[in-house]
């Protein structure tokens, strides 16, 4: 009879633990919903300055998300939050956003903007930014459909040096002027 | 009973007579509640929770249960109490896109109580049966800690609405020259940086509306709780001679009728507007719930799933539950809201659960065009199974800044976004 009780006993002190044993790590879901409440849900940003992850190319994001740790690319947030996350982390919720359905920016652009925009695509950023910014390859973005504001201040960024650009761009946007920028990013936001 | 947790329960050696009691601390007690999650209070934590169920298992039904038929945003409300916002639209929302596209039953009801064991939710509009019930009800107010307290005299504004517009009104009214008095409670409270804004856009206001006037801030704490070098140094920049900050500067009684608050019984403050925030615990419901912990003021829960520490299967999220290292913030609620729902819903299938991971950030405004913030993200410390922030993950802005202030407003845009579609 004690022996059976005491079994009992046993089997409620291990149930109390159970939960902690029964728990894994967490998985690309939940750590990629801790994002959506600046990025969206699902990564699907409702704008007007927040970036869409939605459908982003996995190399880049995290590419990316290793630049804002190492400081490399500059960043208000992420340079902080990145620091939460470890390799396989990042590469989990890269993983977890790339699946995720795209939305595009729903901001008004200016169609003069757009039409000098499309030139300067054509000129200097279609060998990289494929099919008008919407594929992605390797560590080049999906940039179409991506927030008016956001591609503003990420260009300016560009411009002023706060954020790297390799030489291979360089070369092709170093004579661009603030103006034509502005165009592109007129361009690439009006890409549904 | 699914494979996983049979295995699971044979690798703990128990025998089947043992299988059966543990099902039993799972199973329903109310037949009628079965697959049924009742979320009380359609806030920060409350509208996420409920969303997050549904995506994850629309064979769940889920009830979210709030007392208005709208929710107003704290976070972005100080701009308005600054003159930055003309109204309260753009932080209110609704709850019909929520409840349609999730398939959510949103019901306006006041909750009443909880019957912990027949797992009864009691509400103005009648019973609501659960599996599991989430509990997020925000906080309540210790008026009992101040003497002669009255919100329609020295309006709090800590929970937005028409508190909110009668401290922006006594400003308006409020004389050249005069001066304002803000007292903020001993911590935790709902919001660390939240009193600091309020003080910026409060000294923004005088500035530019009400000049000669001042504004005296009596803090209970020792020191200012959060962002202290970014708010001093925004001070400096733009407020000279209009904030008047005093540390451990406890309120403990006013005097309505000649408008003056008084320190700890003795040192006596005047003002023409008086903003007292007073001392917070969770929300009402919690403690008629019987939820609350032997401080008589917040909630202890699990740390992966946030069940409550008193009751199985009632799990309580945002402001209310001791959330270890995290921050009363509505981010906090929202990224807690999802780690509670990931795991009801792996719970309510037999599947495994899952660590949490959660992020805070709060945003602070200084001046109508430069903002700062502060970031976290959390997880459950092995060996303590206390939530603990990742090292390096927490930290604050490098200065203020104009950027901040653009995905500040996007924040906000993008996390009402998400509680209301
Ligand atoms: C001035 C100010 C500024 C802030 N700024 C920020 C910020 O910039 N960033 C940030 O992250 N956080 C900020 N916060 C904090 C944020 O508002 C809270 O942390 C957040 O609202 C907590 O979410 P919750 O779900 O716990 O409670 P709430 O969001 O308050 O939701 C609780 C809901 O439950 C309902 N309810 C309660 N009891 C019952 C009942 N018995 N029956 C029915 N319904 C009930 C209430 O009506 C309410 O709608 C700020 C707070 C203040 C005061
Ligand atoms: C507080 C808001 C906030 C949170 C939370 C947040 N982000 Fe960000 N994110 C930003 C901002 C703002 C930027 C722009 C860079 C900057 O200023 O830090 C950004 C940029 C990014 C980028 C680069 C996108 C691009 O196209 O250039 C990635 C990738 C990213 N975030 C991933 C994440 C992931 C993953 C999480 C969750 C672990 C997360 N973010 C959480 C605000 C946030
Ligand atoms: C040589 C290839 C190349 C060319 C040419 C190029 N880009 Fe890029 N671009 C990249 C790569 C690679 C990245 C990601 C780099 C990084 O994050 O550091 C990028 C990033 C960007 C981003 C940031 C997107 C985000 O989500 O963070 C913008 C905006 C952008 N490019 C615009 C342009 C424009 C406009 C042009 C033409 C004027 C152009 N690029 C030309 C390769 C190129």
């Amino acid at each position: 009879m004690r022996k059976k009780w005491s079994g009992l006993a046993l089997a409620f002190v291990a149930l109390v633990f159970s939960a902690a044993a029964y728990a894994v790590p967490p998985t690309a879901e939940i750590l990629s919903y801790a994002c959506a409440g600046c990025h969206g849900t699902n990564g699907a940003s409702a704008g007007p300055s927040m970036p869409s992850l939605a459908g982003q190319s996995k190399v880049f994001f995290i590419d990316a998300m290793k630049k804002f740790k190492s400081g490399e690319r500059s960043g208000t947030v992420m340079t902080r939050l990145v620091k939460g996350y470890s390799d396989e982390q990042i590469v989990a919720m890269a993983d977890f956003f790339a699946k995720q359905k795209p939305a595009a920016q729903t901001t008004a652009v200016d169609p003069a903007l757009v039409a000098q925009g499309k030139v300067v695509y054509d000129n200097a950023c279609k060998r990289c930014h494929l099919e008008n910014g919407k594929e992605f390859e390797e560590d080049t973005p999906v940039v179409a459909g991506q927030w008016l504001k956001y591609l503003q201040i990420q260009m300016g960024e560009f411009r002023d040096g706060k954020r790297k650009i390799s030489e291979k761009k360089a070369e092709k946007v170093k004579s661009l002027t603030a103006a034509e920028w502005e165009a592109a990013a007129h361009f690439y936001a009006s890409q549904k | 009973m699914t494979m996983e947790r049979r295995n699971f329960l044979k690798l703990l050696g128990a025998g089947a007579g043992v299988a059966t009691l543990g099902l039993a601390g799972c199973a329903t007690t109310n037949k009628a509640g079965a697959r049924k999650v009742v979320v009380i209070g359609g806030g920060y934590g409350g509208t996420i929770a409920a969303k997050y169920l549904r995506m994850q298992d629309p064979t769940i039904e889920v009830t979210l249960i709030e007392r208005n038929d709208h929710f107003i945003s704290c976070p972005f409300s100080n701009l308005y109490i600054g003159g930055l916002l003309p109204d309260l639209s753009s932080l209110t929302i609704k709850y019909d896109q929520l409840a349609a596209n999730h398939g959510i039953k949103v019901v306006q009801a006041e909750v009443t109580g909880i019957d912990a064991k027949a797992h009864i939710v009691k509400t103005s509009a009648g019973d609501f049966p659960y599996e599991k019930c989430v509990v997020s009800p925000g906080i309540e107010f210790r008026t009992n800690e101040i003497k002669g307290y009255d919100d329609q005299i020295m309006p709090h504004a800590w929970k937005a609405g028409p508190q909110t517009v009668l401290l922006r009104k006594q400003l308006e009214a409020m004389k050249p020259g005069g001066t304002v008095v803000l007292s903020i409670p001993l911590a935790p409270f709902r919001c660390p940086p939240g009193p600091y804004e309020r003080t910026s856009m409060i000294a923004m206001y005088l500035k530019q509306h009400k000049p000669g006037s001042k504004i005296i801030v009596l803090d209970a704490n020792p020191d200012i709780v959060s962002k202290k070098g970014l708010f001093l140094k925004g001070w400096k920049k733009h407020y000279q001679g209009i904030i008047d900050y005093r540390p451990a500067k406890k309120v403990t009684e006013v005097d309505n009728k000649n408008m003056t608050v008084l320190i700890e019984g003795i040192e006596e403050v005047k003002g023409d507007v008086i903003n007292i925030i007073p001392p917070q615990k969770a929300g009402h419901i919690a403690h008629v719930a019987g939820l609350v912990g032997p401080d008589g003021k917040w909630c202890p829960v699990r740390s992966f799933d946030f069940e409550s520490r008193n009751h199985p299967d009632i799990h309580v999220i945002g402001d209310s539950s001791i959330a270890g290292a995290m921050p009363k913030s509505g981010y906090s609620a929202n990224s807690e809201a999802k780690v509670c729902a990931t795991n009801i819903v792996a719970m309510m299938n037999g599947r495994k659960m899952t660590e949490m991971s959660a992020i805070n950030t709060c945003y602070s405004y200084l001046s109508a065009t430069e903002a700062v913030s502060v970031t976290g993200v959390y997880r459950v410390n092995a060996s303590s199974q206390a939530i603990e922030a990742v090292p390096g993950s927490v930290g604050v802005s490098a200065d203020l800044s104009e950027t901040e202030a653009m995905y500040a407003e996007s924040w906000i845009k993008n996390i009402l976004v998400e509680m209301s579609t």
